[in-house]
């Protein structure tokens, strides 16, 4: 990860500097800002504003696993929908058989997830790239199969219910309260992300990512890091998943289709590949991208006519943005982002002066 | 004895819409995971084409496969022309996006209710009767018979004719290709095209003998499993990996559950993959194109 320093200059003196996350006072006083607004936003919301929220807060969970795996250590999954389907019904099914709280249910997901990764992450040993895709691709239909078999032999043919989980007798219910408890999960994620990404794990999955024998040949384990990568970001996913479902109340295999999946790595892709907020952006996009279609819609003259059409105006309109991005920006969002940074950085100029004689 | 006739007419099915994946992965090393909807596109056309020549059912069979073949070239010079030589996985996602892109658009055009091209035609779906008691209908007949002259009429295409010898060096060397004169754009251009012309003939045989709506991407999208058995540079292990898949397909749905039906060929897939992951028949590559 090359993270350039963000001050006017390369100021860092020790180790205990280099490692702060946050360096400038600027930076400081925005985070705050930020989080401010974050925890001020639930009182002044509405109900459907929440809800928009608690979505994104969910999709940046998947998203940041997504981009772990595929952005930072390289390994391409086709299989994401598959993963929040197993911590969706690892989660169900620990409800409806032995009615197991949430605080057993969760951990089963990140257990089930990371058992799961680690069979995800086995063709990856042998295989490279559009191989690996597709045999992720495989195994999300094969556990969206068991996911059904599992509905049709209990007979919640269609779909389980959970009710509101409950933490040491205290119901969580209600838009707000899921709100503070996503985007504590989601503030998580981030953390260990970008935790995971500068010790030795993530610099190992970079070397992967840029050359795999020369990555051997420093020395690095590269199917165990390959595993690695594959088993936390399916932990991660496998918790997104459990959370959807009791924050939906609601599982049914109908939610995890492969379209999914195209949504994540979507999102993954708007985002910009290879950095974690835009992963963020992507979820963010990605998921208010409907509504933004719909509301667009209803403003037209006639919008009754058009109600039976939204979803497939909404799918047309993605394949369209998607074409877009991959075509005319493959940096994606954050590369909109650091062009418009950086005009403004070098205003009155328009070029960065020659790289090396900045640092 | 009606369990063979399945399974022929199941293979024959895989291997036409399989050739397809073939041809553009053989020529420029994309996977088009749009194929399925590209091949949906096809049998549309036939709704299209039905409504202009009720009375003579082959000619708006033949005037949708031409629309269809149009189609694959445009798609070609219009959207992938533009991630040649980007990452593999680009390519990749974006026929995903126009797969994306195409279903939308055709929900919207043509809604989403299933369809009866035949009865548009005016054709009979007649079901004729084969020595062993077993019974095969006109359409999948029809089928049988196209996937054994478009398999006949590539592989002699690809050994002796012109483009089909320029389409096999571009795919083994783009590079010397175009030092030797070979117009790429012209050849990966006609790839598409012909990927998407043998798709849509199975699009529309398909739609005249079962109706016409949006599960068909999903045949497609299995009919990929097929390809990668065989091989996916190889089109005679598509054929091979087509009867392999349908002979499991049809044998489990019938002997263990017909729920298996959506993942037998994915199945099937995972087990290849771990043993040959380049295939029955295909050339053993250097698995590190991304």
């Amino acid at each position: 990860m090359s993270r350039r320093p963000r001050a006017s200059g390369y100021f860092r003196t020790g180790y205990a500097q280099d490692l702060k996350l946050v360096e400038t006072r600027t930076e400081r006083w925005s985070l705050g800002a930020f989080v401010v607004a974050l925890l001020a936003f639930p009182f002044f919301a509405s109900a459907f504003q929440l809800d928009l929220a608690n979505q994104v807060f969910l999709a940046s969970i998947g998203a940041l696993a997504l981009m772990l795996l595929t952005g930072y250590a390289g390994q391409i999954s086709l299989g994401h929908a598959g993963l929040l389907a197993a911590g969706a019904f690892t989660a169900g099914i620990l409800f409806k058989e032995v009615n197991a709280p949430i605080w057993v249910t969760l951990p089963a997901a990140a257990v089930v997830g990371a058992l799961l990764g680690v069979v995800f992450g086995l063709p990856s040993l042998r295989l490279r790239g559009l191989y690996l895709a597709v045999s992720t691709l495989a195994l999300h239909f094969l556990v969206v199969y068991l996911g059904g078999e599992y509905e049709n032999k209990r007979g919640f043919s269609t779909g389980i219910l959970i009710d509101a989980p409950t933490f040491g007798g205290w119901t969580i219910s209600g838009g707000r309260t899921w709100y503070f408890i996503l985007g504590t999960f989601a503030a998580a994620t981030l953390l260990i992300c970008l935790n995971l990404l500068r010790s030795g794990t993530g610099r190992a999955w970079a070397a992967i990512h840029a050359k795999e024998t020369v990555a051997e040949a420093l020395g690095i384990g590269v199917a165990a890091h390959k595993l690695l990568a594959f088993v936390v970001s399916s932990a991660l996913t496998a918790v997104a998943g459990a959370l959807f479902a009791y924050y939906r109340g609601f599982v049914s295999v109908e939610a995890f289709s492969l379209f999914l999946t195209i949504q994540y790595v979507a999102m993954i892709i708007i985002g910009g590949m290879g950095s974690l907020l835009g992963a963020i952006l992507g979820a963010v996009f990605v998921t208010l991208f409907p509504y933004a279609i719909e509301a667009a819609i209803g403003a037209l003259p006639g919008a009754q006519r058009y109600a039976g059409l939204l979803f497939a105006v909404n799918y047309a309109a993605f394949g369209v943005v998607m074409i877009l991005f991959l075509v005319l920006e493959p940096l994606g969002l954050v590369g909109v982002w650091k062009r418009v940074q950086s005009y403004f950085l070098l205003w009155p100029f328009k070029h960065r002066p020659m790289s090396g004689s900045r640092r | 004895m009606q369990l063979a006739v399945n399974i022929a007419v199941l293979a024959a099915i895989y291997a036409l819409i399989a050739c397809g994946y073939v041809l553009v992965y053989r020529v420029s090393r994309v996977l088009n995971l749009a194929h399925g909807e590209l091949m949906m596109l096809g049998a549309y056309m036939l709704m299209v084409t039905a409504a202009q020549f009720s009375s003579y059912w082959p000619v708006a069979i033949i005037a949708a496969v031409g629309l269809s073949l149009l189609t694959g070239v445009l798609v070609y010079l219009f959207l992938m022309r533009k991630m040649t030589g980007e990452m593999v996985l680009a390519a990749v996602l974006t026929t995903v996006a126009l797969g994306v892109l195409l279903r939308g658009v055709m929900v919207l055009v043509w809604s989403a209710q299933q369809q009866y091209p035949a009865q548009a035609l005016g054709v009979a779906n007649t079901s004729i009767a084969l020595p062993g008691g077993a019974r095969i209908s006109f359409f999948s007949a029809l089928l049988i018979l196209t996937t054994a002259l478009v398999y006949g009429s590539l592989l002699a295409f690809l050994r002796f004719g012109r483009w089909g010898i320029r389409m096999r060096a571009a795919g083994q060397s783009p590079l010397l290709a175009a030092q030797r004169g070979i117009n790429l754009h012209a050849v990966y251009a006609l790839a598409w095209g012909l990927s998407t012309l043998t798709g849509s003939l199975a699009g529309i045989l398909l739609a005249l003998d079962s109706g016409l709506d949006q599960t068909m991407a999903i045949i497609g999208l299995k009919a990929f499993p097929a390809a990668l058995v065989g091989g996916l540079d190889s089109l005679v292990g598509a054929l091979v990996g087509s009867l392999i898949v349908a002979a499991a397909e049809v044998l489990l749905i019938h002997y263990v559950d017909p729920l298996l039906s959506e993942v037998v060929p994915f199945l099937v897939l995972i087990a290849m993959l771990v043993v040959r992951p380049w295939g029955l028949f295909g050339t053993r590559e250097e698995l590190d194109r991304v």
